[in-house]
């Protein structure tokens, strides 16, 4: 078979457009180098999606990791000025409960202001009132500067920002060769997963920014990385049960933060080893759920009796250093390796370790490395200019010209908190068909869905979701998901768009399955009622 | 397990499970489309007032409280509370002047009356209602109820109560303002099938308006006052082994579910001794306890509108049954719809047009009916049905009282 080539060949591809990979792609573009970022699914479809959305203050590695703390600070100074849009300033709580050692408390306080962490013990009381729902009996509590971020649209703001600094975008191309000349790299051969086309597409250096996957990229190049894949579990629950972060004062352990996160709150996480090839399949075990239920409620005691929507999991790309089979004391300090130097393979860089809340700083490091490796000098901005969407309030059309002339809806006011000033791309006409609600749980517009779907590479269900929370509330994709497949249909075709919805109706079966009680369950049969017994969703997959 | 077993959510909006039938029995969205609608506007609408209380939506104040939604939710959300106490919540606009007029029934009945006369005949002008309508909103196409000139509690203690004591079954009256300042025949027509059945009447020590125009309108603080003075003389009755009995569905059904829903009153030791009179003398018929002989020269074509709360009470039964035992009575039946009043909410001109869109199925079937007279539990109700449709509308006591052969019936209950 004759190979396909690119006509276009880069300064750099990126590999994988997690947080990390679009900070990459934003940063390498902004300096001026042509930039293709690839991607085998989409946005946030490995760990950047699947954590608990944590504006890290750095002060639960304070104690155990002073350097994780030190960069967890600063980033996250830097994320609530140039990020505002997916940054929520909750503030957040460490809580000492009656069974935890105060004396902790002394020492976690000062191991933070080492690392800069302005933390401040306060009176219990006074912590009740800041967090109405931590449990009455702590016997201790310090304000953090601990915050909500969205990785969804933090990851997307990225992209969005690469592509107007001239970068390319590709999602749904796995990278099924990296192309070598030698020992050297010389591009990457993809596959389109739509059309299973395979394309060759050259460049001068490709940065490995896969995350857990990189593992596999880098044998590609016959490179060893040993990843350490630690499996930490989620609870998503139905609404806000607190409205600032709530830690345990206590060494990292399971269950210990709750995080209020856009319309839920979330608790997590655990952690346990898991085999390299069950990555792209994490289920959460029943295990999982009961340590999450019942060392949450600790925490804040209302848990155990909000509805639980879904249960998930993601994978730390942790870089194994030792044998710790918790995956906890291994540092989450960045690792940035040049290839050339570490295994004699030139044009090839590996960015990983690390945590969503360093992204920033990994792409600052990789491309550092990238430009000193091209002989380019730039200068790294990405500290400084907002991303799309937080910029400066004036370029904000529909909070300026329609506040005062109408008051805003809850769903106007839902998606410009969601897509800060890119809020002025969507159709907000009233009384037009673009300002019908799809999505009721999570007030998602028509408007919108057409935004995602025109403006932000969604391709399909899974995708619109991650761009405008469609799916993700209450009836987790029972009323919306069959409206939106309707618009996508008209990109994708009648056929591919109905398996496309059979496909997200399971997966967000998935999620419940782990929590399948009360409510939960019976929207899980109201569902399956919709969507087997009106819509005959199986019955069209037979024929 | 054990802890599946114990997380089952107690918070009433996350029973939510998005089913959507509440949508389809709201009144207000089909002839408001700026509405939410009540899955939006209450369970979910809920979570975002908890993320950020900003997220209040204005447009909740097109609520109509009717209910509806309640009753049509499987999952027993209480979808209209939520929505109510959303906006005594987050709704933090001044009241107007013309909102506090409404909601005050009381102060306003007893001006009015003292001056009955002169308040009909201003209230009746043409020129007064385009005045009303500029200056603060009230529609001019409003009919205003008639004020009658001699307060209902008045002719009770002239009249009626001396007679009282001769009774040794009892039963507690809630006139409500509409029969104190309005109506008080239905009042008296109220005492006397009472009286035919071998019941005494007695009013509450103190009777406050039950405050349905002072939630709707805002006014939560006065509203509470007036519901612990209403409770307290409640309990004082109830205590002496009398139930309450009211004509007023609205009224009723403030009383029992909405002090506590929505101003957290705890009414739970006097709640089920709340009764609707229609709803207390059907079930003594029902059970032998009571008779009601009707007079042979009654005749009438007549139908029933069920009121909103009546709905939501689910005691539109009782009238009906001791309707359909009057003989000289030819029922027929019609679909049960809001006529879009809901109390002080129709005569707001911002809402005129709403009000009137909303009832016109409701109008369009008594229309078509061809009846002489339409029977139903609420007086705002009436007003709207009358001058929407120009048949005349009656409660369904002041229609027992008119068939009701009094002496027959004092006779058969006496033995």
């Amino acid at each position: 078979m004759n190979e396909r080539k690119s006509p276009k060949s880069y300064d750099v591809i990126i590999i994988g457009a997690g947080a990390t990979g679009a900070g990459t792609a934003r940063d390498c573009a902004m300096r001026g180098l042509s930039t293709l970022l690839v991607e085998r699914l989409d946005f946030t479809a490995g760990a950047t999606g699947r954590n608990h959305g944590l504006l890290h203050s750095g002060a639960r590695y304070a104690v155990t990791d002073q350097e994780s703390a030190t960069e967890c600070i600063k980033e996250n100074m830097i994320l609530r000025r140039v990020a505002r849009h997916c940054v929520e300033e909750t503030g957040g709580l460490f809580v000492t409960l009656p069974e935890d050692d105060l004396a902790y408390q002394k020492l976690f306080i000062e191991q933070c202001q080492k690392a800069g962490i302005d933390a401040k013990a306060i009176d219990p009381k006074e912590a009740l009132r800041l967090e109405p729902a931590v449990n009455k009996d702590i016997i201790g509590a310090v304000t953090v500067p601990d915050g909500a971020v969205d990785p969804f649209r933090l990851t997307v703001a990225n992209v969005v920002d690469a592509r107007r600094h001239g970068a390319d975008v590709l999602t749904y191309h796995e990278v099924v060769r990296l192309v070598m000349d030698g020992p050297r790299v010389v591009g990457v051969e993809v596959r389109d997963a739509k059309t299973g086309e395979k394309t060759v597409i050259e460049s001068k250096l490709v940065i490995n920014a896969a995350g857990i996957w990189g593992h596999g990229v880098a044998a590609k190049a016959g490179i060893t990385i040993n990843m350490f894949p630690a499996k930490g579990a989620l609870l998503i629950f139905g609404h806000r049960v607190n409205n600032v972060v709530i830690n345990r004062c206590r060494k990292p352990a399971d269950a210990d933060i709750l995080v209020p996160g856009d319309t839920i709150s979330l608790i997590g996480t655990t952690s346990s080893r898991v085999p390299y090839d069950s990555v792209d399949n994490m289920e959460v075990t029943q295990d999982e759920v009961d340590i999450l239920l019942s060392e949450g409620c600790k925490i804040a005691p209302s848990l155990a009796y909000t509805r639980i929507l879904r249960a998930y999991a993601g994978v730390r790309p942790l870089i194994a250093s030792d044998n710790d089979p918790s995956g906890r004391s291994i540092s989450r300090g960045i690792v940035c390796l040049d290839h050339a130097q570490r295994d004699g393979v030139e044009g090839f860089i590996t960015i990983s370790g690390g945590k969503l809340m360093t992204y920033r700083l990994m792409a600052q490091w990789a491309t550092d490395m990238a430009c000193r490796k091209l002989g380019v000098v730039a200068k790294c901005e990405t500290a400084d200019k907002p991303l799309p969407g937080s910029e400066p309030e004036q370029g904000d059309k529909v909070r300026s010209t329609k506040a005062h002339i109408i008051e805003l809806s809850t769903e106007q006011r839902a998606s410009l908190g969601r897509h800060g000033t890119m809020a002025d791309e969507i159709s907000f006409d009233d009384n037009t068909a673009d300002d019908a609600l799809v999505c009721e749980c999570e007030q998602v517009s028509v408007g919108e869905i057409k935004y995602a779907i025109e403006k932000l590479h969604a391709n399909n269900l899974v995708n619109v979701r991650r761009r405008t929370r469609m799916g993700m509330g209450t009836c987790q994709g029972g009323i919306c998901s069959c409206r939106t497949s309707a618009i996508l249909a008209k990109k994708l075709g009648d056929k591919a768009a109905l398996a496309d919805l059979k496909s997200f109706v399971n997966e967000r079966w998935k999620g419940m399955r782990p929590v399948a009680w009360g409510q939960t369950l019976v929207e899980a049969n109201f569902m399956a009622w919709i969507y087997e017994g009106v819509c005959g969703l199986d019955k069209n997959e037979q024929k | 397990m054990e802890i599946q077993e114990k997380n089952i959510s107690r918070d009433n909006f996350e029973q939510c499970i998005k089913c959507t039938i509440c949508t389809v029995y709201c009144p207000v969205l089909a002839a408001r489309p700026e509405y939410p609608g009540p899955k939006q506007a209450g369970p979910d609408g809920e979570r975002y007032r908890l993320k950020d209380p900003e997220f209040y939506d204005a447009a909740l104040k097109y609520c109509l409280n009717c209910k509806r939604c309640e009753v049509a939710c499987p999952s027993n959300v209480k979808i209209g509370d939520i929505i109510q106490r959303a906006r005594l919540k987050y709704d933090k606009k001044p009241v107007k002047l013309r909102d506090r007029m409404l909601a005050e029934t009381d102060f306003v009945g007893s001006l009015a009356t003292t001056v009955a006369p002169v308040t009909n005949f201003f209230l009746g002008l043409p020129v007064t209602k385009k005045v009303l309508n500029a200056t603060i909103g009230v529609d001019e196409h409003r009919q205003f109820p008639k004020y009658a000139g001699c307060k209902f509690e008045s002719w009770f203690k002239r009249e009626a109560a001396p007679a009282q004591s001769q009774y040794s079954k009892k039963v507690a009256y809630f006139h409500g303002c509409y029969v104190n300042y309005n109506n008080p025949k239905l009042g008296r027509d109220f005492v006397k099938i009472m009286n035919a059945l071998g019941y005494g009447v007695q009013l509450l020590e103190k009777e406050k308006c039950c405050g349905v125009a002072k939630i709707a309108n805002k006014l939560i603080d006065r509203a509470k006052h007036d519901a612990k003075i209403n409770l307290a003389s409640i309990r004082a009755a109830v205590e002496q082994g009398m139930p309450l009995l009211g004509t007023s569905s609205t009224c009723m059904f403030t009383m029992r579910d909405e002090y506590p829903h929505l101003l957290d009153l705890d009414n739970a030791d006097v709640r089920d001794s709340m009764l609707l009179a229609t709803a207390f003398i059907a079930r003594l018929v029902e059970n032998g306890k009571a008779k009601l002989v009707f007079r042979s020269d009654y005749h009438k074509r007549i139908t029933y509108h069920t009121p909103c709360h009546m709905q939501k009470l689910g005691w539109a039964i009782y009238s009906l049954n001791l309707l359909r035992s009057i003989p000289g009575i030819e029922m027929v039946p019609i679909e049960s719809a809001c006529c879009g009043i809901a109390g002080t909410y129709g005569f707001k001109k911002e809402n005129y047009t709403t009000s009137q869109a909303i009832g016109k199925e409701l109008f369009d079937s008594i229309l078509a009916a061809n009846v002489d007279l339409v029977a139903t539990d609420c007086e705002t109700c009436k007003w709207q049905i009358e001058m929407s449709t120009g048949v005349p509308v009656e409660n369904p006591i002041s229609i027992i009282a008119d068939a009701l052969d009094v002496e027959a019936t004092i006779k058969a209950n006496r033995k």
